[in-house]
């Protein structure tokens, strides 16, 4: 009779896997996949698990192509607003790029660090930049790079079903097939990670978002996250979203939740 | 693999494509589709004889005329290989008309001829 009870009370229950069963399951599947990484060697993006690409990439390393943007970012840290404050008043410790995106519940959405940078400025009387500018993409290299080694704290609130909506919204586009070419981010990264697309090795998922912003050597400069993964659209002839819209912010939570633990690495270069 | 029968229709019309087969100028479009990165890009994920750079998502493209009843059974899956596998990797070529009609019957007409 209680047996009976409680298969009633499950089957009453959404079957909807929590972000903690979510993050074990992808990771137990890697696991499988491969079983060579540690959870921290998933920072390296695919020169993790391609030798070939990897050799050239410690090779760029040595001479990293973001290194002059670390000192612009630096200086635009230390250089006072018209109001006579300083983004150190946001930012006592730069060293936060870890902690974001993050949830925020008196705003009811995801805030990435664009978005806190950005919110910053207007905070003292600044126009905000557009996520493309150099200042903003600089500013977060800095960031990162004071950031090193810490590891991804995103982190699903359980008292606010709002942050979990947010969570599930980001899961959902993650795996949603998409584009005339009929793919899902998962179709390439969980799927088929390891693999190769023509000569690309297809990375894991894991640590997608630890690296940014990167130098990437097809773009020539520095670039967001966010430009990933409209390259990643355009690729399979989906709809590229803007910059920051509520879609990708949700879609980076979802991807740092499941990286959560992973040290940062930002600025990065990467082919 | 469990492929859905085709009608007698286009066994018909895939007997009258196998005669164009043996057509030269026709394999040797159905190559340039199957390479080219726009159009088909099998070689994305798929070994294809001495097609350059091919990736590893599928299995090499080889003795198809062995492993498919007809040229019909292999244009249907190429049209749409989630009608044999709803998880595929492979893009629905027909059905999202990556490829049209005749440039799939190019295709196929190319593959078929394959050792
Ligand atoms: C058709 C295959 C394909 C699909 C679908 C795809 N990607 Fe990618 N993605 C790639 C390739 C190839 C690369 C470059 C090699 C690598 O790092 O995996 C890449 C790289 C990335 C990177 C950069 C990783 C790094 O270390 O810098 C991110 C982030 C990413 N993809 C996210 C996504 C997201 C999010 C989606 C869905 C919206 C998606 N991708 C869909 C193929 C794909
Ligand atoms: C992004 C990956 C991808 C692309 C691009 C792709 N395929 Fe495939 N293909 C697959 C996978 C994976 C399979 C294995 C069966 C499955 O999972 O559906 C497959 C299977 C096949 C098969 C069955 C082979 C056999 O021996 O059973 C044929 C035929 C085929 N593909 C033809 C093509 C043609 C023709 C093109 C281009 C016009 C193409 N594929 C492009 C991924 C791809």
């Amino acid at each position: 009779m209680f047996a009976l009870a409680l298969l009633l009370l499950m089957m009453a229950l959404p079957v909807q896997a929590s972000p903690l069963q979510d993050q074990s399951s992808l990771r137990d599947y890697y696991q499988q996949r491969f079983p060579q990484l540690s959870l921290a060697d998933y920072r390296q993006g695919v020169y993790a698990i391609d030798a070939i690409a990897r050799s050239s990439w410690t090779a760029i390393e040595e001479f990293p192509p973001y290194e002059p943007a670390i000192e612009q970012g630096e200086a635009l840290f230390t250089k006072a607003f018209n109001n006579g404050s300083y983004f150190a008043d946001c930012f006592p410790d730069p060293g936060i790029a870890n902690r974001y995106p993050q949830w925020s519940k008196s705003q009811g959405e995801v805030i990435s660090l664009p978005m806190a940078i950005n919110a910053c400025r207007v905070a003292h009387q600044q126009p905000p930049l557009s996520y493309q500018h150099s200042d903003m993409l600089n500013m977060q290299a800095f960031m990162a790079y004071r950031s090193r080694g810490k590891t991804i704290a995103t982190d699903i609130p359980g008292d606010d079903p709002q942050a979990l909506a947010a969570y599930q919204q980001g899961k959902a586009f993650y795996y949603q097939r998409r584009g005339q070419l009929n793919f899902s981010c998962a179709t390439c990264h969980i799927q088929n990670a390891g693999k190769r697309i023509r000569t690309e090795t297809l990375s894991p998922m894991l640590g997608h978002t630890n690296n940014w912003p990167t130098y990437r050597l097809k773009w020539g400069e520095l670039g967001s996250l966010h430009r990933r993964f409209a390259e990643c659209l355009e690729q399979i002839r989906a709809n590229p979203l803007p910059e920051q819209s509520v879609e990708l912010r949700n879609l980076e939570y979802f991807m740092s939740f499941m990286g959560q633990g992973i040290p940062l690495t930002g600025p990065s270069v990467r082919k | 693999m469990n492929f859905h029968s085709s009608i007698p229709a286009f066994v018909i019309l895939s007997l009258v494509l196998i005669a164009c087969a043996s057509n030269p100028v026709q394999t040797g479009q159905g190559r340039k589709l199957a390479f080219d990165r726009n159009k088909g890009n099998c070689l994305a994920c798929h070994v294809i004889a001495d097609g350059e750079s091919p990736g590893n998502i599928g299995p090499p493209l080889q003795a198809l005329s062995k492993r498919f009843r007809d040229q019909q059974q292999l244009r249907d899956f190429i049209y749409d290989a989630r009608q044999n596998n709803p998880e595929t990797s492979m893009p629905p070529f027909g059905a999202n008309h990556i490829l049209t009609d005749a440039e799939l019957q190019q295709v196929v007409d190319y593959l078929w001829d394959l050792p």
